[in-house]
């Protein structure tokens, strides 16, 4: 092989490495997470069970994040892409094993564009939490949902420091029933700064799909 | 064969398209154009559009005619010289396009800083505004975070709102600030951009002038969720803007009642899990 063959064999072999490698990235970067479907509870009615941890462990490719995860035949499955049946109820459970946190803007201490206004916080019905005391929320802007999650209080005993965590181990449960709408994506999110170590606390995992934000899938 | 008169033949042409063209850009399509005329300030944008078009217009029309003039009349055509004549200066031609280019720059510096000083012109004036509307305004603070923006109505018990209505017809002082980085609150029918910045109180002052939704978005790449920073927002009739209010603080009473005390803005405080 002359020089000029091997010149344009290497720059035609680089061009390829570094396509697929920005194609892989950009691929890595877009693409949703696999959905997990809310189960069916009866005629245009379905359940779902969500859970919040300090540390998503071994469950995530960021074992230090805080995180959401969903709950499925009892396991934990780190996703926060999940479909829901369009023009239905959605009833839906977080088991909340993270600390208290704080709300930067108080006015989402309180239960909004649930069925009935309010959410069942332990059992017991709340239209709004402390600000301070606010762990997480569960946020969908296009809906005008609004869930303020309590935290496990500071001195709480077995506290679940990642996941997995047991159903065993302190946490609040939060319930909450919702309406959807027409079929589409729609955006969710946590509103505390609840990322540790990142600037204002609203980087890493408040930043990542998967991980603090994610999609309702309605189908 | 003496040369024709180039010259006075392009001013011809010139004069000629620019008196047709001018009142057609001005009177019929810059009127339609955006913003449109959902507020004071919208169209007062849509004036200035219309009148930095028709000074333009001329000049637009005075390239293409002699561009065109040029591409026809002195097309080498066969049996013509190689090249092209030599071009020589010509200090009259120089010192009127200098004059008048910069009378026109001069005259539209001018006509933009008395617009500003006259209505703000949509955009923000920070904390302490130059250009402020006479007689009564409603203050509505527009409160923006990763990824939504909320409202707060401190003549109306402090309640804050998911939602942004307005009263038509009533002069409006947008507070806007962030509770964290820097997003930008743009209502482009109501003719309205001004940037949320963390600690700062920007003020943009409006009057919607018809009854109407408008489009919000956020004009600043803020995060991952920048592009579902989106919202309807509505002007409504006094008397609907009375009903909407007083329905959204029994709505949001019991957020509204975790509030801090109304401020111009909040500086995030320190967060003991934020690093």
């Amino acid at each position: 092989m002359n020089s000029v063959a091997a010149r344009w064999l290497a720059i035609v072999v680089g061009t390829v490495i570094v396509a697929l490698a920005i194609g892989l990235y950009v691929n890595k970067l877009v693409r949703a997470p696999t959905p997990v479907s809310a189960q069916q509870a009866g005629p245009a009615q379905a359940q779902l069970t969500l859970g919040t941890t300090p540390a998503v462990g071994k469950l995530g490719g960021q074992p230090t994040w805080v995180s959401y995860l969903v709950r499925e035949g009892g396991q934990w499955k780190h996703t926060t892409t999940f479909d829901v049946p369009a023009h239905s109820l959605v009833h839906i459970t977080i088991l909340n094993f993270d600390g208290e946190s704080g709300l930067r803007n108080p006015f989402l201490s309180q239960v909004q564009g649930t069925v009935g206004g309010t959410m069942q916080l332990d059992g017991k019905t709340v239209k709004n939490i402390s600000p301070d005391a606010a762990s997480h929320t569960f946020t969908v802007p296009e809906l005008g949902i609004v869930i303020p999650i309590k935290g496990v209080a500071d001195d709480a005993p077995n506290q679940c420091e990642e996941m997995p965590c047991s159903l065993s181990q302190a946490h609040e449960t939060v319930t909450f029933t919702m309406r959807t709408g027409k079929h589409g994506w729609i955006r969710w999110q946590c509103f505390v700064p609840c990322a540790a170590g990142f600037f204002t606390g609203f980087g890493g995992p408040m930043q990542t799909i998967g991980y603090m934000d994610g999609f309702l899938h309605v189908v | 064969m003496p040369e024709p008169p180039h010259f006075r033949r392009i001013l011809i042409l010139w004069a000629a398209l620019s008196i047709i063209a001018t009142p057609i850009v001005v009177l019929v399509w810059a009127p339609g154009l955006p913003p449109g005329n959902g507020s004071n300030v919208a169209s007062g944008q849509v004036t200035d559009n219309a009148v930095l078009l028709g000074v333009v217009t001329p000049i637009a029309a005075l390239m293409i005619v002699f561009f065109t003039y040029a591409l026809i009349v002195f097309r080498r055509r066969d049996g013509g010289p190689e090249e092209g004549l030599a071009i020589r200066d010509h200090r009259g031609i120089q010192t009127t396009w200098l004059a008048a280019t910069s009378v026109i720059v001069l005259l539209l510096a001018a006509y933009g800083t008395i617009r500003l000083f006259d209505e703000g012109a949509g955009g923000g004036q920070g904390p302490d505004p130059v250009a402020k509307p006479s007689g009564s305004v409603l203050p509505v603070q527009v409160i923006a975070q990763q990824w939504e923006f909320t409202f707060r109505y401190p003549t109306f018990g402090g309640v804050e709102t998911p939602h942004l209505a307005l009263p038509v017809d009533r002069n409006i002082a947008l507070h806007v600030t962030s509770l964290d980085v820097i997003h930008s609150f743009w209502a482009h029918d109501l003719g309205v951009k001004a940037d949320a910045n963390p600690g700062v109180d920007n003020v943009a002052y409006v009057r919607p002038s018809e009854v109407r939704s408008f489009s919000i978005r956020c004009a600043e790449l803020c995060g991952l969720f920048h592009g579902h920073m989106f919202d309807t927002g509505e002007v409504m009739s006094d008397g609907s803007f009375l009903a909407w209010i007083h329905r959204a603080q029994v709505a949001f009473g019991p957020g509204t009642g975790a509030l801090p005390k109304f401020r111009s803005h909040y500086n995030p405080a320190p967060h003991r899990r934020a690093g």
